[in-house]
């Protein structure tokens, strides 16, 4: 299993930065009413997309969720052209069409946040088809969440996927909810990995909250994939700070704050800034340094989307057809 | 020399034929496509010709084939998807309408998406209510998708042509009855332009709206109709989405009434649509409402006696002129 660096460490721990800080001020600026519509934030999620996104190239392709602002940082998303399309504005990246649920960037292979629960798994099926046809060694990689384990469109592209070894590798992040509902009460396992079992692929646990234990897992499992073995179901146990929708949501009373406050002690970022001061490889100043920096990238980029235009209303009718 | 004739469902397997040969990222995926050549025989002949990496089986999961479709096409490919019957559309709405037909839009126009789906429509053959319907509708309710439904083989291969040489999603829905139907069909790779309707018969009383499988009957009732004195013009939309307004429209100003054909039901069927628009183009040039013959509003029966009573046909379109006309 690949060892990372101390520099891939430090990507890691920068990528993961980046999510905490982008989505926490994302919060702010929807709670101070000034990106409309629905925001379903990442924080506390970090380490899945930072572990596996560190082993992608742009050539690579990722399938999102309704939650997918993280998957898109990670992948390299800028966040001057992500706030603008949050903010609606012309200079988003969908131009303001899409907005926090349909965020996206073909050119990093980014092929969408999602609005529709586990439509993501069958679209991945076919962007690893697309490489596997063009004889190339590059993979998709498809995020979804325990909710979306139980959609049938999983199940079919699962399905497909180890029937013609794609390589594609399901990544399941098991916050323990879907939406409001405990895992507990939308499905009779406990690990979606065994699931895997039924499509004759291999299926992962992995601690969700430990950035390296992601990365190495998430690593074996796209090796796999490029060597032209076949998919891997890797399920990641993680949990969601802020709530389904928005930072404090609706105050629906469906988790109780021991259970949050349990979840973070085990706060992904500070674990891993713990093991990397420990390391040596990033000291307490240094990753301080980060956050600052970040948070600066941060403002940056709200300034600009505030600043941006918003779309002209001619433009409603483009882009309907090619 | 003669022309040269084949089948409805030959023009198709001619069509696929013509696109793989032509496109090299196409591929041709869904139930039964290769090792059985299709269930109707669309595919005839394909996996042997171009093998297994272009002519793929896959398992019975139409959201799982639909969704292979948007990725592939979304990351280069050209993907020519199969849903052998469009009745098995529910199973794969939502890639077909939250995927497929918004992807480009969602994504401020960067993403392409170059899909063609082939699926069956029509009653008449026993099949009951799962695999007998005509649910085209649906599809061209969806802003982003682009529907045809050919009415001979000569418009199967060159819609089905056409469909994969754009890079929109194209559904090609195709009707289970004419499979047999033989017509004239070029070898060559022809295109029918997406978009036009074709007047295949001309007249000056009445404009008959028609597509697919009810253009023959269309013409049927054309010349019953002229055997009373009418003469009536049948023009085949051959595109649904886009709709041809202008040929329409331009018809009924020269005939001054319309009747809408289409196997579909009739509430809420295309014929709606197209009247209304009529009313909006054409107002005063109209000497009669826009009459409508569809399927009446009822699941498609099994029993032969029920499903002809069903299915709009010949008698059915006579009767509304006659009724239009003489009213």
């Amino acid at each position: 299993m690949e060892q990372p660096s101390d520099d891939l460490l430090r990507d890691i721990h920068r990528r993961m930065v980046r999510i905490r800080v982008f989505e926490t001020e994302a919060g702010r600026m929807a709670e101070a009413g000034k990106i409309p519509g629905a925001l379903h934030l990442y924080v506390g999620q970090e380490a899945v997309a930072a572990g596996v996104m560190a082993h992608l190239s742009d050539d690579d392709w990722i399938t999102s969720t309704h939650r997918g602002h993280g998957h898109l940082i990670a992948k390299g998303g800028e966040f001057d052209r992500m706030f603008a399309e949050l903010f609606g504005r012309a200079t988003g990246y969908c131009r303001g069409k899409g907005g926090s649920m349909h965020i996206s960037n073909m050119a990093l292979g980014m092929l969408g946040a999602n609005g529709i629960v586990g439509a993501g798994p069958p679209i991945a099926v076919g962007a690893a088809f697309s490489t596997k046809f063009r004889n190339t060694d590059r993979v998709a990689v498809s995020f979804f969440g325990d909710g979306a384990s139980n959609e049938g469109s999983f199940h079919e592209a699962a399905n497909m996927a180890a029937l013609y070894k794609l390589p594609a590798i399901f990544v399941c992040e098991n916050n323990g909810y879907g939406e409001y509902t405990a895992q507990a009460n939308h499905q009779a396992i406990v690990d979606v990995a065994d699931r895997a079992a039924g499509y004759g692929m291999p299926g992962v646990v992995v601690d969700g909250m430990d950035a390296v234990a992601v990365f190495e897992t998430a690593g074996a499992a796209i090796e796999r994939a490029r060597k032209g073995e076949g998919p891997t179901l890797l399920e990641a146990k993680t949990y969601r700070f802020f709530d389904h929708v928005g930072v404090r949501g609706m105050g629906l009373s469906y988790r109780t704050d021991a259970e949050l406050e349990e979840w973070r002690k085990r706060d992904p970022i500070h674990m891993f800034e713990a093991r990397l001061a420990e390391l040596g490889v990033l000291g307490k100043d240094q990753a301080a340094a980060v956050h600052e920096q970040v948070l600066a990238d941060v403002k940056a980029g709200i300034e600009f989307a505030e600043a941006s235009p918003f779309p002209a209303p001619e433009t409603l009718l483009e882009d309907v057809y090619a | 020399m003669a022309e040269r004739e084949t089948t409805y469902v030959a023009a198709i397997a001619e069509g696929a034929k013509a696109i793989l040969a032509e496109q090299e990222n196409s591929f041709v995926a869904g139930e039964d496509v290769a090792g059985a050549g299709g269930v109707f025989g669309s595919y005839r002949g394909l996996l042997d010709e171009f093998g297994p990496r272009r002519v793929i089986d896959t398992p019975i999961s139409e959201e799982g084939i639909v969704g292979l479709g948007v990725g592939a096409a979304a990351t280069g490919l050209r993907p020519v998807i199969d849903i052998m019957f469009m009745d098995f559309m529910g199973e794969c709405m939502d890639e077909i309408a939250n995927q497929m037909a918004k992807m480009r839009y969602m994504f401020g126009g960067a993403a392409t998406l170059p899909i063609t789906v082939v699926t069956m429509s029509g009653a008449g053959m026993n099949m009951a209510a799962q695999h007998s319907q005509s649910l085209e509708v649906w599809i061209c309710h969806l802003p982003g998708l682009k529907v045809v439904a050919p009415s001979t083989p000569y418009d199967a291969k060159g819609l089905l042509i056409a469909a994969a040489r754009d890079d929109n999603p194209v559904f090609v829905v195709m009707n289970k009855l004419s499979l047999r139907n033989r017509g004239p069909v070029p070898e060559t790779a022809y295109e029918i332009p997406i978009g036009k309707a074709n007047i295949v018969r001309e007249g000056a009383d009445l404009t008959l709206v028609a597509y697919s499988r009810m253009v023959a009957e269309a013409l049927a009732a054309a010349d019953a109709l002229a055997a009373e004195g009418v003469e009536a013009e049948v023009v085949d939309l051959r595109s649904l989405q886009p709709l041809d307004t202008a040929t329409v429209v331009d018809s009924v100003r020269k005939t001054h009434r319309a009747i809408v054909v289409h196997e579909a039901v009739r509430f809420a069927g295309l014929g709606g649509e197209i009247a209304a628009q009529i009313q909006e183009f054409a107002f005063d040039d109209l000497d009669a409402p826009v009459g409508r013959v569809g399927a009446p509003f009822s699941p498609v029966p099994f029993s032969s006696v029920l499903e002809q009573a069903y299915l709009p046909d010949t008698g059915k379109i006579v009767a509304e002129a006659r009724a239009l006309l003489g009213g």
